[in-house]
């Protein structure tokens, strides 16, 4: 039997002691893309944060494998070394350190990691302008301090361009349609769509369904109240679309009623 | 982060607080004009270097410390508790550095300072101060073929007296400061330098002065000069033992460049910083000062202090020449219980003289960094020009960051720009950098040396590599 890449098990965490996810059950098998979409305040970035081991966000109950290793057990740079990338929402301004570098400095630390050997710098910029390609960055924006004055459409290109080079097994994508015009939209999911593969999985966290036009996941979670309340194919994220969260939340509470 | 990682990195082990064990000659503690007699007679000081001695000494006994207006504080120094000399017992004079002691060679090989010509990067000469003594230096000859002097202080006041009266005290006055006047009293050894018209000196020259001996003041005195149209760059380093008692260093550096002469004086300043409870440690109270007497003459400080328990420095331009260039470039880092006030002064006098100064002050654990800079623009100095950057970094919640500038325009025409920035290494960027599998402390270091970038690129090739590493270890156990 394949062993999924990801297994989450009655997962409760709690965010700066605030309790947000009351018992997450989500299984992603290698090469999957599963969307997870809520309301706000629902839990989503919680999740997302918990998968990446932010400081602040605690698991409570509950059991997080990655390819049946418990990540939960993982410093943040341990799990990114091992293979989960996160995409931020709000990726951060480092002044003084430059795109590329900090980019290398990343790739490396993997790489060493994976016991192969690290690139210097002529290498790696070989290796850097290919997948710059993928999200049409430009040579310049990578000679400026990362992500110091980059427009909210750069910033995520530059997030894509970052697991391009970082290769993750999983890639947990928060939020990256928020903030995009259609034309940035495109080139991101274009991007992400050109990092799909049979040892990739990917979790695309999003408040819309417009993104999954874009990006056609396998499965589709409906996230409410820090549980899944749905489940099912793409065609759900276009229910949502059509009936707002309300028919959800309604729903989930029935059914709560009922059991 | 979290808070324990932060306290580590603050809190990493000093590397050279080792001690050598060696046969020391020195004095009792105390300080009286027998003492002064006694160092000059030590060095063999012609009568006038020892009046001069004693005219400082008189001086300073008039003088009060000052107390109050740097934003440092430490207890009552007790300057009759101080030994005003020692220095390891070895022949009077060496005829080559391969009669140094043995153990004086292995003690600058463990520091990283090799006084061996041959193995010596290319292109760097030393002269290794030892306590109150310089013990090598290294290239002498080489230097000597160019006209160029290259000695320690003690030895210039016998090979060259006359450029020795003429500029010493010429820059630095003898009652300039209570520091500065106790230095001229009781200074003992420190580098001289002298680049003839129109030399561009072919090395780096480079000082390594380093504390050994306890209860021992170190006292050092720098004299440069840059004749006409010469060209020098000079790097001094220093460390000293860990001890649980403060020692004090009070040095004064003194520059002159005359017309269209450069010199570029850099340092890396890693005394030994006290433990992280605040105990013992370096204060170093320097004045270092550099006068662009020439026309078209240029002057550029670079300083990295990494060390000492309390740093008290403004390394200054007194830019008199007309189209004289000033520049000061500096970054601080106070960790553990670390206090340092500095930064510059640039006196415009000059037509057209310009200045630019860019600090970036570092603060971590329990560290209080303060820059404190005047530009004053006189008078008489049509169309001058300063730029000033300084900008704050602080790493944590328990540290603090104080700017002070101090801008004097008497000039019309004059243009002065001031720019100053606050910023912290956030848990947001902290969190971001390990996500993309960088540790901690890498990228505690990666953004460090990026707010450092500007200053660190200022100094010659290998001392900033050194630096950065420097920088990586006095963080060490302080992020957070």
């Amino acid at each position: 039997m394949t062993t999924p890449m990801l297994e989450i098990r009655g997962l409760h965490a709690t965010a700066g002691g605030t309790p947000i996810l009351k018992g997450i059950d989500l299984v992603l098998m290698p090469g999957e893309v599963h969307a997870v979409m809520g309301p706000n305040g629902s839990g989503k970035s919680t999740l997302a944060n918990v998968l990446a081991g932010k400081p602040g966000y605690e698991v409570t109950a509950g059991q997080v494998l990655f390819e049946g290793k418990d990540l939960t057990a993982m410093a943040p740079e341990e799990r990114a070394r091992a293979g989960v990338f996160l995409a931020f929402q709000y990726p951060v301004e480092i002044p003084g350190v430059s795109n590329l570098y900090f980019l290398k400095q990343a790739v490396n630390a993997v790489r060493q990691h994976r016991g192969i050997e690290e690139l210097d710098a002529m290498e790696f910029l070989q290796l850097a302008r290919q997948k710059m390609k993928l999200v049409e960055m430009s040579d310049k924006l990578m000679q400026r301090a990362l992500n110091e004055g980059f427009s909210g459409g750069e910033k995520k290109r530059n997030e894509i361009l970052q697991m391009a080079l970082l290769d993750p097994k999983l890639a947990v994508l928060d939020e990256t349609d928020s903030g995009l015009d259609i034309d940035a939209l495109r080139i991101v999911a274009g991007g992400v769509n050109a990092l799909r593969g049979p040892e990739r999985s990917m979790l695309v966290i999003t408040h819309y369904q417009r993104l999954l036009e874009h990006i056609v996941p396998d499965r589709v979670h409906v996230l409410s109240g820090g549980r899944i309340v749905k489940s099912g194919d793409k065609s759900l994220a276009l229910e949502l679309e059509d009936k707002g969260y309300g028919w959800i939340q309604q729903s989930a509470e029935g059914g709560a009623a009922r059991a | 982060m979290s808070n324990e990682t932060l306290e580590q990195l603050a809190n990493r082990d000093y590397e050279w607080g080792f001690t050598t064990d060696i046969e020391m000659d020195i004095v009792e503690p105390g300080l009286s004009e027998d003492v002064i007699r006694f160092i000059s007679a030590k060095k063999e000081e012609p009568a006038w270097m020892v009046e001069w001695r004693l005219e400082a000494y008189r001086r300073w006994q008039k003088m009060a410390e000052p107390h109050h207006w740097a934003k440092v504080s430490y207890p009552e120094i007790d300057y009759q508790a101080i030994r005003y000399y020692a220095a390891p017992k070895q022949k009077v004079k060496l005829d080559s550095l391969d009669e140094l002691d043995p153990e004086l060679r292995r003690t600058y090989e463990k520091l990283g300072i090799s006084l061996d010509e041959q193995k010596r990067l290319a292109g760097v000469a030393v002269d290794a101060v030892f306590d109150s003594v310089s013990v090598a230096t290294t290239f002498k000859k080489e230097l000597e073929k160019h006209g160029i002097i290259f000695c320690p202080f003690s030895e210039a006041v016998h090979k060259a007296p006359e450029l020795v009266q003429q500029y010493l005290g010429s820059v630095v006055p003898q009652g300039d400061n209570f520091f500065a006047a106790l230095n001229s009293a009781v200074f003992t050894d420190g580098s001289f330098v002298y680049i003839p018209p129109g030399v561009r000196c072919p090395m780096e020259l480079s000082t390594y002065f380093r504390i050994n001996a306890s209860e021992t003041g170190q006292f050092e005195r720098t004299l440069i000069i840059a004749d006409k149209g010469a060209y020098v760059s000079y790097l001094e380093g220093c460390t000293a033992p860990q001890r649980d008692e403060n020692q004090l260093h009070a040095a004064v550096v003194e520059l002159v460049a005359l017309d269209d002469a450069v010199i570029k004086y850099s340092t890396v300043q890693n005394w030994y910083p006290g433990d992280a409870d605040g105990k013992g440690g370096i204060y170093n109270f320097v004045t270092k000062r550099g006068k662009c007497a020439g026309r078209r003459s240029k002057i550029s400080w670079t300083q990295v202090e990494t060390g000492s328990a309390i740093t008290w420095k403004y390394p200054s331009c007194i830019l008199l020449g007309d189209d004289s260039v000033g520049e000061f470039y500096s970054v601080a880092l106070t960790s553990k219980r670390q206090q340092a006030d500095t930064g510059t002064k640039m006196i415009h006098i000059g037509k057209n003289t310009k200045s630019t100064i860019v600090s970036k002050g570092i603060s971590a654990a329990h560290g209080q960094n303060t820059y404190r800079g005047l530009v004053r623009i006189q008078k008489g100095a049509e169309g001058a020009r300063n730029h000033s950057q300084c900008d704050s970094l602080l790493i944590g919640d328990t540290c603090g960051a104080h700017t002070f500038p101090y801008l004097e325009v008497q000039n019309p025409t004059a243009k002065v720009e001031h720019e100053a920035t606050t910023s912290k290494i956030g848990e947001d960027q902290l969190f971001y950098c390990r996500q993309r599998g960088i540790s901690e402390e890498d990228a505690v270091n990666m953004i460090v040396n990026g707010f450092c970038k500007r200053v660190l690129k200022e100094l010659p090739m290998e001392f900033a590599v050194e630096a950065q590493k420097l920088l990586g270890v006095s963080l060490e156990g302080a992020v957070g």
